[in-house]
């Protein structure tokens, strides 16, 4: 009885983000919005990947769809997405309070830990193509992991000072548990004000699992795929080489050189490796060696958008 | 005196790492403290932990170090004191040595005549002590892996701390560690007890302290109580009285009482799966709970498992809440398992035949290819190993471990594999069984990675001890040709243990395998250069296997290896035998005699004395040196006869009955004779007879007390 009472009151999945955006604003995070090139995860985006890099303090949160192709499963799968959607929140330097203000995150979306088991247990992030790694932990919610809270220690290869706390969120599962539904494709999206109808995940999303899955797994073009491949590479690389420039540039050409371009680049090849992967086009011989590439790009950016923070603050 | 606490409050700390961190936080505390002279005699300590905290309680500790007396040296005689009048020199040592010039007296050292004063030196407070010292002890605890939290990065810890406790008796000690100096403040459990402070009046009020505040210190009545509610919710879920356990499991119980900072009878639920779930292979439910959710299978009174689960809370609460509770961790669960069957049924698509040839898109290492290729391989050592084991009379179905090998990696292809590596090889196993193949292929593809560790089991059958052995073998072959030997601490490719599984295994099996370790590595390679090499790391496996899975004495495990290294049963029924026998005291006297005549022998190499090509019995001229030869001669033949039966035990006792005549000989008989000829035949005597003895172990090797 007591669990379908829940039910009832439980967020949508919009005002899920709603609150938790709120909570964070409150707190003085600067709310951003998705960042709009394909990630694989809501790290991977500038906001988070760049930002952790140099001195200067951030606090910023955003929502990130993250995609990752092999996850697919045409829509079938009632746990598992082609594309999900993470919160990100960004706390450079990290508060002292920030596992308590994560936890009075939780309340604020209607979680009273009172009334449930919260268990924060290892889990070390690392992203080895961005020379990127931290520890923390999986946060687990009666046995479901709901947020992964990492304490950023390495970026591009560089060390962090200060390091930066990272919050992410699975909103999915957290609106599933709020909701007690067992498919994301049955979560509550939102309710229409008037009619009270109901919108589901499912209505505003099985289509894109579906037909992406398609794309990723059946029709997505493999040479294709490489060529785009090796154009962003290429671009990207370019770019890089400009660079090597920095010190006889101006102060004005210096602070429009488009690092944040050539990240983009680098994410796009990052988005077609994935699609590649997910095609089954790379062998496990070749994986080591295209990653190495890719692992060039994201790095090599890191490093000049560091040295272009250094020499721009003179 | 008084008693110490210092606690240390962190973010949560990896389970895995709080046992070891743990000890040695008390280590370290008494160590100090001994070291420091504020604690004396057996002392008295305790230590604590929670996920978030490390505590020491060390009792008896003195207010303050003794005052100690110490003789510092000064400048040489004849520098400091100008015809009886002290120079600068010996008026700065005095002053540095904190006495009047008058107090300063003369010693003789080695060099010659030197000042020297008995400086006092004041003992410091406990407080003064443990302030200045802690905070080293506390930044060299080893973590496996660390982090920085604050800007400049001033140290590395596991995770943030957040506060310290250091309390000698009522008194805080300002330990500075982190940003922090350590007061009278704790905290309890984050949610049943909240944020406000604990404080601690003294060292014995730390326990019930805690316990008020919902934070269980002691790990070991943390680990009891949750044994215990796993017990009781088992008990009372069982409504039917059908005789439902939870299954045991100390490694889980362990990492869960390193989870949790608190437990009751409330903080443990039991929930249930729906039966149709149970269809799906144990092996796969139990990764799934115990691996994934960290919950407990339950098994009915025959020890098949039943559709339930227990959760471990870090929490407790009253019947309706553990009802939201258990809902929450059941509807995780169902989606696991329904997981695991869509991978399981999508698996069965593609048989494992089929999944033969994806293996060569499936890297093994680099430079050695795919699986695929390493199948291949595999086939070739296995079919040998085979060849070795049948005709020696050993039972074996050729046909099915051929079949076994080829599909051996093939489960490195499905989803369920890639999602649950842990399962490897044994989803194989259950695949091919579920596909049709013959129990011993099956069988033998579900062991294939035995034994992951020195604990582990063996493979049951023939077919898989075979396969397993046929892999490992590769496995190092290969590595071995690229030069990727294991050194020091570093063994990336696990080939010690996959060495050590080798051992094990031909130790082990049920029905013994008739090969040798060098027959092991010929057949996993024609370079004859890794052959040798293999064969002296199988070596350095066995003494291994022989003293730290056996427990066998150092010195015996050398005498036995020295007599053989290469058959593996033989070798420990050699090492059981002479661990038996080598207590009796003819047996130590034998022991060393033949020391002392390996010795003798090779002293005589050195000067180059020449021992004859054989014994002539007439130029024996001594009758002690014509009875050892006799004596040994009649024994060497019976010896023989019992070692060939590998009655060791028996052989072992026959040659301790030489000691008469090896004493006897040692007494009357000198063997560097003046005389060349009686010299080499006598040299040619120690040898026959170490020659015929030393076929069981070395004995010159055994230690003999005193």
């Amino acid at each position: 009885m007591q669990v379908i009472a829940e039910k009832k009151k439980a967020l949508t999945f919009q005002e899920l983000l709603f609150r938790l955006q709120r909570f964070w604003a409150d707190r003085g995070c600067v709310l951003q919005q998705p960042y709009d090139v394909e990630v694989g995860a809501g790290t991977m985006s500038p906001d988070t990947f760049l930002r952790v890099l140099g001195p200067k303090p951030v606090r910023i949160a955003y929502a990130q769809p993250s995609r990752r192709p092999a996850d697919g499963r045409y829509g079938e799968n009632p746990n598992r997405l082609f594309r999900h959607t993470q919160l990100q929140v960004i706390l450079k330097p990290p508060p002292v309070r920030i596992q308590e203000m994560y936890l009075e995150s939780l309340e604020a979306i209607g979680i009273d830990l009172k009334e449930h088991d919260i268990k924060f247990e290892e889990d070390n992030w690392e992203w080895p193509v961005g020379g990127a790694w931290g520890v923390g932990w999986q946060v687990m919610l009666d046995g479901l992991e709901i947020t992964q809270f990492t304490y950023f220690q390495q970026c591009g290869g560089m060390d962090l000072d200060p390091i930066c706390g990272e919050i992410t969120y699975g909103l999915e599962r957290i609106a599933g548990f709020l909701q007690d539904v067992d498919s994301i494709y049955d979560i509550v999206w939102a309710i229409e004000p008037d009619t009270g109808k109901q919108v589901t995940y499912g209505e505003i999303r099985l289509a894109e699992e579906e037909q992406y899955s398609a794309y990723g797994f059946d029709y997505a073009d493999v040479g294709k795929l490489w060529e785009h491949l090796n154009l962003y590479e290429a671009e990207c690389l370019g770019l890089l080489e400009k660079a090597k420039g920095f010190e006889e540039m101006d102060a004005l050409t210096l602070k429009r050189f488009p690092v944040l371009g050539a990240y983009e680049l680098a994410l796009k090849c990052s988005h077609m490796f994935n699609l590649l992967d997910a095609r089954g086009a790379i062998s496990v011989t070749e994986r080591v060696g295209v990653m190495a590439r890719i692992r060039t790009l994201v790095v090599g950016v890191a490093k000049v958008y560091a040295a272009q923070g250094v020499a721009v603050a003179g | 005196m008084a008693d110490f606490l210092f606690e240390i409050g962190l973010e949560e700390i990896p389970a895995r790492m709080i046992a070891g961190a743990q000890a040695e936080l008390e280590k370290r505390v008494v160590g100090l403290l001994e070291r420091e002279r504020l604690v004396s005699g057996g002392v008295v300590s305790r230590s604590y932990s929670t996920p978030r905290r490390l505590a020491v309680v060390v009792e008896g500790v003195t207010a303050r170090q003794e005052d100690v007396a110490e003789e510092m040296l000064g400048p040489s005689a004849k520098i400091a004191f100008k015809d009886g009048v002290a120079t600068p020199a010996a008026v700065a040592f005095a002053k540095k040595a904190g006495v009047a010039v008058e107090e300063l007296k003369t010693v003789t050292t080695a060099k010659g005549e030197y000042l020297a004063a008995v400086a006092v030196k004041a003992g410091r407070s406990a407080a003064e002590v443990i302030a200045a010292e802690l905070p080293k002890e506390l930044a060299g605890i080893y973590w496996a892996k660390n982090m920085y939290w604050r800007a400049g990065r001033p140290e590395r810890f596991v995770r943030p701390v957040r506060w310290l406790v250091a309390l000698l008796g009522s008194e805080t000690v300002p330990v500075e560690f982190a940003g922090y100096v350590a007061g009278d403040v704790t905290y309890g459990h984050r949610v049943l007890f909240g944020e406000q402070p604990v404080v601690v009046e003294g060292p014995g009020a730390y326990v019930g302290a805690l316990e008020k505040a919902f934070v269980i210190a002691d790990v070991e009545v943390r680990r009891q109580k949750i044994r215990k509610a796993l017990d009781r919710v088992t008990r009372a879920g069982d409504a039917g009285g059908s005789g439902l356990r939870w299954r045991e499991d100390h490694g889980l119980v362990d990492k869960l009482t390193h989870l949790t900072e608190w437990a009751s009878d409330r903080s443990v639920v039991m929930g249930g799966f729906e039966a149709e779930y149970l269809e799906l292979p144990e092996e796969v439910l139990v990764t799934v709970m115990r691996d994934h959710q960290s919950y407990f299978a339950v098994e009915d009174k025959d020890g098949k498992l039943a559709p339930y689960f227990l959760a471990v809370l870090n929490m407790q609460a009253d019947e309706a809440g553990l009802a939201v509770i258990r809902h929450g961790n059941a509807r995780v669960l169902r989606a696991r398992f329904n997981d695991a069957r869509f991978f399981w049924e999508f698996d069965q698509r593609t048989p494992l035949k089929a999944r033969v040839e994806l293996l060569k898109n499936v890297t093994f290492q680099k430079d050695l290819g795919s699986y695929a290729a390493k199948a291949e391989r595999v086939r070739k050592v296995a079919a040998g190993l085979a060849g070795l084991v049948s005709s020696r009379g050993c039972g074996l179905d050729a046909a099915a471990l051929d079949e076994a090998v080829v599909l051996a990696k093939t489960d490195l292809t499905s989803e369920l594999v890639k999602e649950f590596t842990e399962l490897q090889g044994i989803v194989g196993g259950l695949y091919a069984r579920a596909q049709g193949f013959s129990a011993a292929t099956a069988d033998a593809i579900y062991d294939q990675y035995l034994p992951e560790s020195m604990e582990d089991a063996v493979p049951r059958t023939v077919e898989g001890a075979v396969l397993a052995i046929a892999d490992k073998a590769d496995t190092i072959a290969g590595m071995f040709g690229l030069g990727l030997e294991p050194t020091g601490s570093k063994d990336p490719f696990a080939l010690r243990r996959a060495a050590n599984g080798i051992v094990k295994i031909l130790a082990e099996t049920a029905v013994a395998l008739p090969l040798t370790l060098a027959e092991v590595a010929a057949a996993a390679t024609d370079d004859e250069a890794v052959v040798a090499k293999m064969r002296a790391f199988f070596a350095e496996r066995l003494e291994f296997y022989l003293r730290e899975a056996q427990g066998q004495a150092y010195d015996v495990v050398k005498a036995v290896l020295a007599a053989g290294a290469e058959d593996v049963r033989d070798v420990l029924a050699r090492t059981f035998a002479v661990t038996v026998v080598r207590g009796g005291g003819d047996f130590v006297a034998v022991s060393a005699a033949f020391k002392r005549m390996k010795n003798i022998l090779t002293q005589a190499k050195e000067k180059e004395f020449a021992a004859a090509e054989f014994v002539s019995a007439d130029l024996l001229t001594d009758d002690a040196e014509k009875a050892l030869w006799e004596r040994s001669a009649e024994l060497a033949s019976e010896v023989a006869v019992l070692r060939s039966e590998a009655n060791y035990h028996a052989a072992l006792e026959l040659i301790a009955t030489l000691r008469p005549q090896v004493d006897t000989f040692f007494d009357a008989v000198m063997v560097m004779a003046p005389e060349a000829e009686v010299r080499a035949n006598r040299l040619a005597l120690l040898r026959e007879v170490l020659g015929d003895f030393s076929g069981i172990a070395d004995f010159s090797e055994i230690v003999v007390a005193g």
